[in-house]
Protein backbone atom coordinates (compact mmCIF):
# COMPACT_ATOMS: atom_id res chain seq x y z
CA UNK A 1 0.00 0.00 0.00
CA UNK A 2 1.34 3.57 -0.97
CA UNK A 3 1.10 5.75 1.81
CA UNK A 4 0.02 9.09 0.85
CA UNK A 5 2.63 11.55 2.41
CA UNK A 6 2.05 14.78 1.76
CA UNK A 7 3.73 17.81 3.73
CA UNK A 8 1.57 17.08 6.75
CA UNK A 9 1.80 13.33 6.65
CA UNK A 10 -1.87 12.68 6.44
CA UNK A 11 -3.06 9.33 8.06
CA UNK A 12 -6.17 7.41 7.48
CA UNK A 13 -6.11 6.25 4.13
CA UNK A 14 -8.94 3.33 3.96
CA UNK A 15 -8.98 0.85 1.35
CA UNK A 16 -12.11 -1.28 0.97
CA UNK A 17 -11.68 -4.23 -1.13
CA UNK A 18 -14.75 -6.56 -2.22
CA UNK A 19 -16.98 -5.95 0.73
CA UNK A 20 -20.02 -8.47 0.91
CA UNK A 21 -22.05 -8.22 3.81
CA UNK A 22 -24.78 -11.17 4.33
CA UNK A 23 -27.38 -10.68 7.69
CA UNK A 24 -28.93 -13.90 8.30
CA UNK A 25 -30.95 -12.99 11.22
CA UNK A 26 -33.91 -15.43 10.45
CA UNK A 27 -32.57 -17.70 8.30
CA UNK A 28 -33.29 -15.45 5.29
CA UNK A 29 -30.40 -13.91 3.45
CA UNK A 30 -30.16 -10.59 3.08
CA UNK A 31 -27.49 -9.20 1.10
CA UNK A 32 -26.86 -5.87 2.35
CA UNK A 33 -23.37 -5.47 0.87
CA UNK A 34 -22.40 -6.81 -2.23
CA UNK A 35 -18.30 -6.91 -3.90
CA UNK A 36 -18.28 -3.60 -2.88
CA UNK A 37 -14.77 -1.76 -3.26
CA UNK A 38 -13.29 2.03 -2.68
CA UNK A 39 -10.65 3.70 -1.84
CA UNK A 40 -10.37 6.78 0.28
CA UNK A 41 -7.08 8.67 0.70
CA UNK A 42 -5.04 9.99 3.41
CA UNK A 43 -7.30 13.39 4.71
CA UNK A 44 -9.90 12.72 2.11
CA UNK A 45 -13.55 13.61 2.92
CA UNK A 46 -15.24 11.09 1.10
CA UNK A 47 -19.43 11.30 1.31
CA UNK A 48 -21.37 8.39 0.39
CA UNK A 49 -24.76 9.09 -0.99
CA UNK A 50 -27.71 6.09 -1.65
CA UNK A 51 -30.95 5.63 -1.03
CA UNK A 52 -32.56 4.63 2.26
CA UNK A 53 -32.01 1.18 3.86
CA UNK A 54 -29.36 0.46 1.42
CA UNK A 55 -26.27 -1.06 3.51
CA UNK A 56 -24.51 2.43 3.82
CA UNK A 57 -24.73 2.49 7.55
CA UNK A 58 -23.57 -1.93 7.54
CA UNK A 59 -20.11 -0.37 5.52
CA UNK A 60 -19.63 2.30 8.22
CA UNK A 61 -20.30 -0.37 10.96
CA UNK A 62 -17.85 -2.44 9.54
CA UNK A 63 -15.04 -0.35 9.35
CA UNK A 64 -15.81 1.00 12.95
CA UNK A 65 -15.75 -2.57 14.10
CA UNK A 66 -19.23 -3.07 15.43
CA UNK A 67 -20.32 -5.37 12.75
CA UNK A 68 -18.24 -8.32 10.78
CA UNK A 69 -18.14 -8.83 6.48
CA UNK A 70 -19.07 -11.77 5.25
CA UNK A 71 -16.04 -11.53 2.56
CA UNK A 72 -13.60 -8.93 1.50
CA UNK A 73 -11.28 -6.65 3.42
CA UNK A 74 -10.91 -3.41 4.92
CA UNK A 75 -7.41 -2.04 5.41
CA UNK A 76 -6.71 1.53 7.29
CA UNK A 77 -3.28 2.92 6.12
CA UNK A 78 -2.01 -0.44 4.73
CA UNK A 79 -3.27 -2.22 7.73
CA UNK A 80 -5.71 -5.13 7.70
CA UNK A 81 -8.92 -4.11 10.04
CA UNK A 82 -11.09 -6.86 8.76
CA UNK A 83 -10.77 -9.79 6.15
CA UNK A 84 -11.03 -12.85 5.82
CA UNK A 85 -8.77 -14.24 8.85
CA UNK A 86 -10.40 -11.90 10.92
CA UNK A 87 -14.51 -10.87 9.79
CA UNK A 88 -14.92 -7.96 12.54
CA UNK A 89 -12.46 -5.43 13.10
CA UNK A 90 -11.34 -4.44 16.72
CA UNK A 91 -12.92 -0.75 17.80
CA UNK A 92 -10.34 1.76 18.08
CA UNK A 93 -10.15 5.49 19.01
CA UNK A 94 -8.14 5.68 15.57
CA UNK A 95 -12.04 5.27 13.75
CA UNK A 96 -14.30 7.40 15.91
CA UNK A 97 -18.30 7.52 14.90
CA UNK A 98 -20.73 10.36 15.35
CA UNK A 99 -23.85 8.70 15.43
CA UNK A 100 -27.13 9.03 13.32
CA UNK A 101 -29.45 10.08 16.83
CA UNK A 102 -26.55 11.81 19.06
CA UNK A 103 -24.92 9.14 21.64
CA UNK A 104 -23.36 12.01 23.96
CA UNK A 105 -24.19 10.43 27.46
CA UNK A 106 -26.70 12.17 28.77
CA UNK A 107 -25.87 11.63 32.51
CA UNK A 108 -22.55 13.64 31.36
CA UNK A 109 -21.92 17.36 30.86
CA UNK A 110 -20.69 18.31 27.57
CA UNK A 111 -16.64 19.06 29.20
CA UNK A 112 -17.05 15.31 30.86
CA UNK A 113 -18.39 13.93 27.39
CA UNK A 114 -15.35 15.26 25.93
CA UNK A 115 -12.75 14.06 28.94
CA UNK A 116 -14.50 10.46 28.34
CA UNK A 117 -11.88 9.28 26.02
CA UNK A 118 -8.68 10.19 27.44
CA UNK A 119 -9.41 9.46 30.50
CA UNK A 120 -10.58 5.87 30.08
CA UNK A 121 -7.57 5.56 28.01
CA UNK A 122 -5.32 6.93 30.33
CA UNK A 123 -3.75 9.17 28.28
CA UNK A 124 -4.56 11.76 30.43
CA UNK A 125 -5.30 12.69 34.11
CA UNK A 126 -8.84 13.36 34.55
CA UNK A 127 -7.82 16.49 35.55
CA UNK A 128 -6.22 17.54 32.21
CA UNK A 129 -8.57 15.26 30.40
CA UNK A 130 -11.20 17.92 31.86
CA UNK A 131 -9.16 20.90 31.10
CA UNK A 132 -8.10 20.04 27.23
CA UNK A 133 -11.92 19.28 26.47
CA UNK A 134 -13.12 22.69 27.88
CA UNK A 135 -10.27 24.18 26.07
CA UNK A 136 -10.81 22.26 22.56
CA UNK A 137 -15.11 23.17 23.22
CA UNK A 138 -14.51 26.15 23.72
CA UNK A 139 -12.45 26.35 20.30
CA UNK A 140 -15.85 24.90 18.84
CA UNK A 141 -17.42 27.96 20.08
CA UNK A 142 -18.94 25.81 23.07
CA UNK A 143 -16.78 27.74 25.69
CA UNK A 144 -20.15 28.60 27.43
CA UNK A 145 -21.68 25.05 27.54
CA UNK A 146 -18.92 23.14 29.24
CA UNK A 147 -21.12 22.74 32.05
CA UNK A 148 -24.48 22.12 30.64
CA UNK A 149 -25.72 18.76 29.95
CA UNK A 150 -26.44 17.61 26.41
CA UNK A 151 -30.63 17.42 27.10
CA UNK A 152 -29.63 21.52 27.78
CA UNK A 153 -28.62 22.66 24.71
CA UNK A 154 -29.26 22.42 21.40
CA UNK A 155 -29.35 19.41 18.91
CA UNK A 156 -26.88 21.68 16.80
CA UNK A 157 -24.17 22.38 19.62
CA UNK A 158 -24.93 18.51 20.95
CA UNK A 159 -23.64 17.42 17.72
CA UNK A 160 -20.57 19.99 17.57
CA UNK A 161 -19.98 18.37 20.59
CA UNK A 162 -19.77 14.85 19.83
CA UNK A 163 -17.21 15.26 16.89
CA UNK A 164 -15.02 17.41 19.58
CA UNK A 165 -15.71 14.56 21.59
CA UNK A 166 -14.33 12.04 18.73
CA UNK A 167 -11.42 14.51 17.58
CA UNK A 168 -9.85 14.57 21.42
CA UNK A 169 -8.99 11.51 20.74
CA UNK A 170 -7.17 12.06 17.57
CA UNK A 171 -8.49 9.34 15.14
CA UNK A 172 -7.31 8.90 11.62
CA UNK A 173 -10.87 8.53 10.51
CA UNK A 174 -14.02 10.33 11.46
CA UNK A 175 -16.81 8.01 10.46
CA UNK A 176 -20.13 10.05 10.51
CA UNK A 177 -23.43 8.82 9.81
CA UNK A 178 -26.32 11.35 8.68
CA UNK A 179 -25.07 13.69 11.93
CA UNK A 180 -27.58 16.23 10.77
CA UNK A 181 -30.18 14.60 9.76
CA UNK A 182 -33.19 15.90 11.74
CA UNK A 183 -31.71 19.23 11.72
CA UNK A 184 -33.42 23.11 9.61
CA UNK A 185 -31.56 24.05 7.13
CA UNK A 186 -30.53 27.66 8.92
CA UNK A 187 -28.93 25.21 11.51
CA UNK A 188 -27.41 22.86 8.92
CA UNK A 189 -25.44 25.60 7.31
CA UNK A 190 -23.63 26.25 10.60
CA UNK A 191 -22.61 22.77 11.35
CA UNK A 192 -21.26 22.02 7.73
CA UNK A 193 -19.22 25.67 8.32
CA UNK A 194 -18.16 24.50 11.75
CA UNK A 195 -17.17 20.67 10.02
CA UNK A 196 -15.44 22.50 7.02
CA UNK A 197 -13.63 24.63 9.64
CA UNK A 198 -12.33 21.58 11.84
CA UNK A 199 -11.50 19.57 9.02
CA UNK A 200 -9.03 22.50 7.49
CA UNK A 201 -7.77 22.55 10.86
CA UNK A 202 -6.94 19.23 11.74
CA UNK A 203 -7.13 17.10 8.29
CA UNK A 204 -8.72 14.15 9.55
CA UNK A 205 -10.43 11.76 7.33
CA UNK A 206 -13.84 12.10 7.07
CA UNK A 207 -16.41 9.10 5.80
CA UNK A 208 -19.85 11.25 5.78
CA UNK A 209 -22.91 9.18 4.75
CA UNK A 210 -25.89 11.89 3.78
CA UNK A 211 -28.95 11.93 1.94
CA UNK A 212 -28.66 15.05 0.93
CA UNK A 213 -27.03 15.31 -2.02
CA UNK A 214 -25.83 19.32 -1.75
CA UNK A 215 -24.58 18.98 1.55
CA UNK A 216 -22.43 16.03 -0.06
CA UNK A 217 -21.08 18.62 -2.76
CA UNK A 218 -20.50 20.93 -0.19
CA UNK A 219 -18.16 19.22 1.86
CA UNK A 220 -16.79 16.51 0.29
CA UNK A 221 -13.54 15.91 -1.78
CA UNK A 222 -15.28 12.89 -4.01
CA UNK A 223 -19.06 11.30 -3.77
CA UNK A 224 -19.44 8.13 -3.84
CA UNK A 225 -23.19 7.08 -5.17
CA UNK A 226 -23.91 3.88 -4.05
CA UNK A 227 -26.65 1.52 -5.14
CA UNK A 228 -29.79 0.61 -3.88
CA UNK A 229 -29.64 -2.92 -1.51
CA UNK A 230 -27.11 -4.35 -2.01
CA UNK A 231 -24.61 -1.94 -1.83
CA UNK A 232 -22.61 -1.53 -4.16
CA UNK A 233 -20.36 1.55 -5.67
CA UNK A 234 -22.31 2.91 -8.51
CA UNK A 235 -20.78 6.10 -9.34
CA UNK A 236 -18.13 8.32 -8.11
CA UNK A 237 -18.57 11.92 -8.35
CA UNK A 238 -14.83 14.23 -7.97
CA UNK A 239 -15.45 17.96 -6.32
CA UNK A 240 -13.08 19.53 -7.49
CA UNK A 241 -14.47 23.15 -6.05
CA UNK A 242 -11.32 24.30 -3.87
CA UNK A 243 -11.54 24.69 -0.05
CA UNK A 244 -12.06 26.86 2.00
CA UNK A 245 -15.40 26.71 0.74
CA UNK A 246 -18.19 29.11 2.11
CA UNK A 247 -21.44 28.64 1.91
CA UNK A 248 -21.48 30.92 -1.38
CA UNK A 249 -19.84 28.04 -3.34
CA UNK A 250 -23.24 27.06 -2.76
CA UNK A 251 -24.81 29.31 -5.49
CA UNK A 252 -21.82 28.70 -8.29
CA UNK A 253 -22.37 27.47 -11.91
CA UNK A 254 -20.30 24.69 -10.75
CA UNK A 255 -22.04 23.40 -8.08
CA UNK A 256 -25.36 23.44 -10.03
CA UNK A 257 -23.65 21.14 -12.69
CA UNK A 258 -22.65 18.32 -9.96
CA UNK A 259 -25.45 18.42 -7.99
CA UNK A 260 -27.13 17.61 -11.20
CA UNK A 261 -24.64 14.93 -12.35
CA UNK A 262 -25.33 13.57 -8.81
CA UNK A 263 -29.09 13.98 -8.51
CA UNK A 264 -29.41 12.05 -11.48
CA UNK A 265 -27.74 8.98 -10.39
CA UNK A 266 -29.39 9.19 -6.95
CA UNK A 267 -32.60 9.75 -8.84
CA UNK A 268 -32.02 6.21 -10.43
CA UNK A 269 -31.41 4.47 -7.34
CA UNK A 270 -34.12 5.69 -5.37
CA UNK A 271 -36.30 5.00 -8.11
CA UNK A 272 -35.52 0.97 -8.12
CA UNK A 273 -35.41 1.39 -4.41
CA UNK A 274 -39.14 2.46 -4.49
CA UNK A 275 -40.15 -0.14 -6.85
CA UNK A 276 -37.99 -2.77 -4.97
CA UNK A 277 -39.98 -1.78 -1.90
CA UNK A 278 -43.49 -1.45 -4.06
CA UNK A 279 -42.66 -5.55 -4.58
CA UNK A 280 -41.88 -6.33 -1.55
CA UNK A 281 -45.36 -4.79 0.12
CA UNK A 282 -47.19 -6.80 -2.34
CA UNK B 1 -41.14 30.85 61.19
CA UNK B 2 -43.43 33.30 59.39
CA UNK B 3 -40.87 34.16 56.86
CA UNK B 4 -40.90 30.37 56.23
CA UNK B 5 -44.32 30.43 55.74
CA UNK B 6 -44.83 33.42 53.34
CA UNK B 7 -42.10 32.23 51.17
CA UNK B 8 -44.08 29.05 50.51
CA UNK B 9 -47.32 30.21 50.44
CA UNK B 10 -45.39 32.87 47.73
CA UNK B 11 -45.16 29.59 45.34
CA UNK B 12 -48.46 29.05 42.87
CA UNK B 13 -47.72 25.37 43.43
CA UNK B 14 -48.35 25.44 47.03
CA UNK B 15 -51.03 27.72 47.19
CA UNK B 16 -52.98 25.49 44.37
CA UNK B 17 -52.18 22.46 46.30
CA UNK B 18 -53.74 23.96 49.92
CA UNK B 19 -56.41 25.64 47.84
CA UNK B 20 -57.58 22.32 46.47
CA UNK B 21 -56.91 20.09 49.49
CA UNK B 22 -59.84 23.01 51.64
CA UNK B 23 -61.69 22.41 48.07
CA UNK B 24 -61.91 19.07 48.89
CA UNK B 25 -62.11 18.97 52.47
CA UNK B 26 -65.46 21.53 51.97
CA UNK B 27 -67.05 18.88 49.26
CA UNK B 28 -66.64 16.33 51.72
CA UNK B 29 -68.32 18.35 54.36
CA UNK B 30 -71.17 19.04 52.31
CA UNK B 31 -71.78 15.49 51.13
CA UNK B 32 -71.37 14.23 54.80
CA UNK B 33 -74.29 16.94 55.31
CA UNK B 34 -76.42 16.39 52.33
CA UNK B 35 -78.58 13.86 54.47
CA UNK B 36 -79.62 16.38 57.71
CA UNK B 37 -79.81 19.52 55.10
CA UNK B 38 -81.94 18.18 52.14
CA UNK B 39 -83.18 15.05 53.75
CA UNK B 40 -81.60 13.00 50.52
CA UNK B 41 -78.09 11.25 50.84
CA UNK B 42 -76.46 11.36 47.72
CA UNK B 43 -75.70 7.26 47.18
CA UNK B 44 -74.94 6.67 50.78
CA UNK B 45 -72.59 9.25 50.78
CA UNK B 46 -74.32 10.70 54.42
CA UNK B 47 -73.32 8.29 56.50
CA UNK B 48 -69.45 9.81 55.85
CA UNK B 49 -68.13 11.09 59.21
CA UNK B 50 -68.06 15.02 58.16
CA UNK B 51 -63.70 16.18 58.20
CA UNK B 52 -64.88 17.61 61.48
CA UNK B 53 -65.56 15.03 63.65
CA UNK B 54 -62.45 13.32 61.61
CA UNK B 55 -60.17 15.55 63.18
CA UNK B 56 -61.24 15.23 66.47
CA UNK B 57 -61.30 11.57 66.18
CA UNK B 58 -57.58 12.63 65.70
CA UNK B 59 -57.42 15.11 68.75
CA UNK B 60 -58.53 11.70 70.35
CA UNK B 61 -55.89 9.68 69.13
CA UNK B 62 -53.02 11.74 68.63
CA UNK B 63 -51.98 12.00 72.56
CA UNK B 64 -51.96 8.11 72.53
CA UNK B 65 -48.07 6.75 72.32
CA UNK B 66 -50.10 3.69 70.43
CA UNK B 67 -50.57 6.09 67.42
CA UNK B 68 -47.57 6.76 67.06
CA UNK B 69 -45.56 3.90 67.46
CA UNK B 70 -48.03 2.31 65.02
CA UNK B 71 -46.29 5.33 62.99
CA UNK B 72 -42.61 4.05 63.89
CA UNK B 73 -43.94 0.60 63.69
CA UNK B 74 -44.81 0.60 59.84
CA UNK B 75 -42.46 3.14 58.91
CA UNK B 76 -39.57 0.94 60.22
CA UNK B 77 -41.05 -2.06 58.41
CA UNK B 78 -41.31 -0.31 54.95
CA UNK B 79 -38.07 0.62 55.20
CA UNK B 80 -36.24 -2.12 56.01
CA UNK B 81 -38.12 -4.14 53.53
CA UNK B 82 -37.19 -1.79 50.83
CA UNK B 83 -34.16 -0.99 51.56
CA UNK B 84 -33.38 -4.79 51.53
CA UNK B 85 -35.33 -4.97 48.45
CA UNK B 86 -33.17 -2.22 46.86
CA UNK B 87 -29.84 -4.03 48.00
CA UNK B 88 -30.73 -7.38 46.63
CA UNK B 89 -32.73 -6.32 43.55
CA UNK B 90 -30.58 -3.66 42.16
CA UNK B 91 -26.77 -5.93 41.82
CA UNK B 92 -29.38 -9.15 40.82
CA UNK B 93 -30.85 -7.09 38.20
CA UNK B 94 -27.73 -5.60 36.72
CA UNK B 95 -26.20 -9.09 36.86
CA UNK B 96 -29.33 -10.44 34.79
CA UNK B 97 -28.47 -7.89 32.78
CA UNK B 98 -24.97 -8.21 31.99
CA UNK B 99 -24.43 -11.73 32.30
CA UNK B 100 -26.29 -14.23 30.07
CA UNK B 101 -24.91 -16.83 32.22
CA UNK B 102 -26.46 -15.37 35.50
CA UNK B 103 -29.74 -14.83 33.28
CA UNK B 104 -29.63 -17.89 32.01
CA UNK B 105 -30.20 -19.55 35.21
CA UNK B 106 -31.84 -17.21 37.80
CA UNK B 107 -34.15 -15.39 35.17
CA UNK B 108 -36.95 -18.44 34.90
CA UNK B 109 -37.19 -18.96 38.43
CA UNK B 110 -37.65 -15.45 38.87
CA UNK B 111 -39.96 -15.06 36.36
CA UNK B 112 -42.07 -18.17 38.04
CA UNK B 113 -41.97 -16.60 41.40
CA UNK B 114 -42.97 -12.88 39.91
CA UNK B 115 -46.27 -13.11 39.06
CA UNK B 116 -47.42 -14.41 42.30
CA UNK B 117 -48.65 -11.52 44.53
CA UNK B 118 -47.29 -10.65 47.37
CA UNK B 119 -50.13 -10.72 49.32
CA UNK B 120 -50.13 -14.19 48.73
CA UNK B 121 -47.40 -15.41 50.41
CA UNK B 122 -48.38 -13.82 53.57
CA UNK B 123 -49.96 -17.18 54.76
CA UNK B 124 -46.68 -18.99 54.08
CA UNK B 125 -44.35 -16.78 55.90
CA UNK B 126 -46.51 -16.38 58.74
CA UNK B 127 -46.18 -20.63 58.83
CA UNK B 128 -42.43 -20.14 57.50
CA UNK B 129 -40.64 -17.82 59.72
CA UNK B 130 -40.46 -18.03 63.40
CA UNK B 131 -41.70 -14.31 64.51
CA UNK B 132 -44.48 -12.53 62.70
CA UNK B 133 -42.15 -9.75 62.87
CA UNK B 134 -40.22 -11.12 59.94
CA UNK B 135 -42.65 -12.44 58.02
CA UNK B 136 -44.51 -8.98 57.87
CA UNK B 137 -40.78 -8.05 56.94
CA UNK B 138 -40.13 -10.98 54.41
CA UNK B 139 -43.48 -9.81 52.56
CA UNK B 140 -42.62 -6.25 52.52
CA UNK B 141 -39.77 -7.32 50.88
CA UNK B 142 -41.48 -9.16 48.44
CA UNK B 143 -43.01 -6.43 47.30
CA UNK B 144 -40.59 -3.79 46.61
CA UNK B 145 -38.47 -6.73 45.02
CA UNK B 146 -39.70 -8.05 41.80
CA UNK B 147 -40.86 -4.08 40.76
CA UNK B 148 -36.88 -3.41 41.30
CA UNK B 149 -35.54 -5.96 39.82
CA UNK B 150 -37.78 -5.89 36.67
CA UNK B 151 -37.29 -1.89 36.43
CA UNK B 152 -33.46 -2.32 36.64
CA UNK B 153 -32.77 -5.51 34.31
CA UNK B 154 -35.40 -3.50 31.84
CA UNK B 155 -33.69 -0.10 32.14
CA UNK B 156 -30.13 -1.79 31.29
CA UNK B 157 -31.17 -3.80 28.56
CA UNK B 158 -32.66 -0.73 27.37
CA UNK B 159 -29.54 1.34 27.11
CA UNK B 160 -28.71 3.06 24.00
CA UNK B 161 -26.44 0.18 22.12
CA UNK B 162 -24.46 3.66 20.85
CA UNK B 163 -23.63 4.85 24.04
CA UNK B 164 -21.97 1.49 24.81
CA UNK B 165 -20.26 1.65 21.02
CA UNK B 166 -18.93 4.76 21.86
CA UNK B 167 -18.00 4.24 25.23
CA UNK B 168 -15.46 0.71 23.83
CA UNK B 169 -14.42 2.97 20.57
CA UNK B 170 -13.38 4.98 22.75
CA UNK B 171 -11.40 2.92 24.48
CA UNK B 172 -13.48 2.10 27.87
CA UNK B 173 -12.61 -1.25 29.22
CA UNK B 174 -15.43 -3.70 31.09
CA UNK B 175 -15.02 -1.63 34.52
CA UNK B 176 -15.74 1.17 32.85
CA UNK B 177 -18.31 0.58 30.68
CA UNK B 178 -19.93 -0.88 34.12
CA UNK B 179 -19.66 2.05 36.18
CA UNK B 180 -19.81 4.78 33.74
CA UNK B 181 -22.10 3.66 31.19
CA UNK B 182 -24.62 0.89 32.11
CA UNK B 183 -24.73 2.20 35.85
CA UNK B 184 -25.87 5.38 35.42
CA UNK B 185 -27.80 5.13 32.36
CA UNK B 186 -29.73 2.51 34.71
CA UNK B 187 -30.02 5.12 36.98
CA UNK B 188 -33.48 6.80 35.89
CA UNK B 189 -35.20 3.17 35.59
CA UNK B 190 -33.83 2.27 39.17
CA UNK B 191 -35.22 5.24 40.40
CA UNK B 192 -38.93 4.54 38.65
CA UNK B 193 -38.09 0.77 40.26
CA UNK B 194 -37.91 2.76 43.56
CA UNK B 195 -41.20 4.90 43.40
CA UNK B 196 -43.47 1.89 42.63
CA UNK B 197 -41.32 -0.68 44.67
CA UNK B 198 -42.02 1.90 47.38
CA UNK B 199 -46.22 2.29 46.79
CA UNK B 200 -45.80 -1.85 46.65
CA UNK B 201 -44.02 -1.81 50.14
CA UNK B 202 -47.04 0.30 51.88
CA UNK B 203 -49.85 -1.62 50.27
CA UNK B 204 -48.07 -4.93 51.34
CA UNK B 205 -47.21 -3.78 54.86
CA UNK B 206 -50.58 -2.37 55.78
CA UNK B 207 -52.44 -5.67 54.01
CA UNK B 208 -49.54 -7.77 56.63
CA UNK B 209 -50.83 -5.74 59.76
CA UNK B 210 -54.25 -6.48 59.11
CA UNK B 211 -53.53 -10.14 58.48
CA UNK B 212 -51.01 -10.94 60.98
CA UNK B 213 -52.58 -9.02 63.97
CA UNK B 214 -49.64 -6.13 63.94
CA UNK B 215 -46.91 -8.52 64.84
CA UNK B 216 -44.84 -7.72 67.90
CA UNK B 217 -44.11 -4.14 67.80
CA UNK B 218 -45.66 -1.83 70.29
CA UNK B 219 -48.50 -0.21 68.24
CA UNK B 220 -48.95 -2.84 65.33
CA UNK B 221 -48.70 -0.23 62.90
CA UNK B 222 -50.83 1.65 60.45
CA UNK B 223 -52.65 -1.27 59.14
CA UNK B 224 -53.39 -2.34 62.14
CA UNK B 225 -54.66 0.99 63.73
CA UNK B 226 -57.20 0.36 60.72
CA UNK B 227 -58.21 -2.91 61.32
CA UNK B 228 -58.88 -2.54 65.29
CA UNK B 229 -60.35 0.99 64.42
CA UNK B 230 -62.51 -1.38 62.52
CA UNK B 231 -63.13 -4.12 65.40
CA UNK B 232 -64.04 -1.30 67.48
CA UNK B 233 -66.66 0.64 65.24
CA UNK B 234 -64.55 4.17 64.63
CA UNK B 235 -65.35 5.05 61.25
CA UNK B 236 -63.64 8.32 61.99
CA UNK B 237 -61.35 6.44 63.71
CA UNK B 238 -60.46 4.39 60.44
CA UNK B 239 -60.54 7.39 58.25
CA UNK B 240 -58.08 9.08 60.58
CA UNK B 241 -55.74 5.92 59.66
CA UNK B 242 -56.47 6.11 55.91
CA UNK B 243 -55.65 9.55 55.73
CA UNK B 244 -52.18 9.07 58.41
CA UNK B 245 -51.09 6.31 55.59
CA UNK B 246 -51.99 9.05 52.68
CA UNK B 247 -49.58 10.88 54.29
CA UNK B 248 -46.83 8.66 55.15
CA UNK B 249 -46.86 7.34 51.33
CA UNK B 250 -46.56 10.94 50.41
CA UNK B 251 -43.98 11.59 52.54
CA UNK B 252 -41.61 7.88 51.57
CA UNK B 253 -42.29 9.27 47.74
CA UNK B 254 -41.51 12.52 48.10
CA UNK B 255 -38.39 11.61 49.78
CA UNK B 256 -37.43 9.20 47.06
CA UNK B 257 -37.86 12.46 44.36
CA UNK B 258 -35.41 14.20 46.18
CA UNK B 259 -32.70 11.30 46.18
CA UNK B 260 -33.46 10.94 42.73
CA UNK B 261 -32.94 14.83 41.92
CA UNK B 262 -29.91 14.92 44.05
CA UNK B 263 -28.21 11.64 42.21
CA UNK B 264 -29.50 12.53 38.49
CA UNK B 265 -28.67 16.04 38.23
CA UNK B 266 -29.19 15.62 34.22
CA UNK B 267 -32.48 14.81 34.84
CA UNK B 268 -34.49 18.30 35.32
CA UNK B 269 -38.12 16.54 35.51
CA UNK B 270 -38.56 13.61 37.38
Amino acid sequence: MAKNTSKTEKKGALSIKNVTKIYDPTGVNVMAVDNCSMEIAAGEVCMIVGPSGCGKTTLLNAIAGFHSITEGSIHLDGELLCGPERPKAEQSAERMVVFQHGALFPWKTLQENVAYGPTVQKALSPSQAMEKGGQMLAEAGLGNFIKKFPGEVSSGMARRAEIVRALINNPKVLLLDEPYRAMDALTKQIMHESLLETYDRTGVTIFFITHDLEEAIFLGDKVHIVTTRPCQLKKTVEVKIPRPRSYETQSSEKFRKLLVEVNDAVHEEAVKAFKAGEREMA
Amino acid sequence: MMNYLQALFSNTTTRRGFGAIIIFLFIWHIGSQLDEWTGYDLLGIGLVPPPVDVFTAFLGVMPKTGYWMSWVASFSRVITGFLVAMLVGIPFGLLLAVNRYFRGVFFPPFEILRPIPPLAWVPASLIFWPTNEMSIAFVTFLGAFFTIVINVLGGARNIDISYLRAAQSMGASQFDLFWKIVLPGTLPSIFTGAAVGMGITWEVVLAAEMISGGGTQGGGGLGFFIWSSYMGGSLEQIIVGMISIGIAGYLSSSAIRKIGFHFMPWRRLF
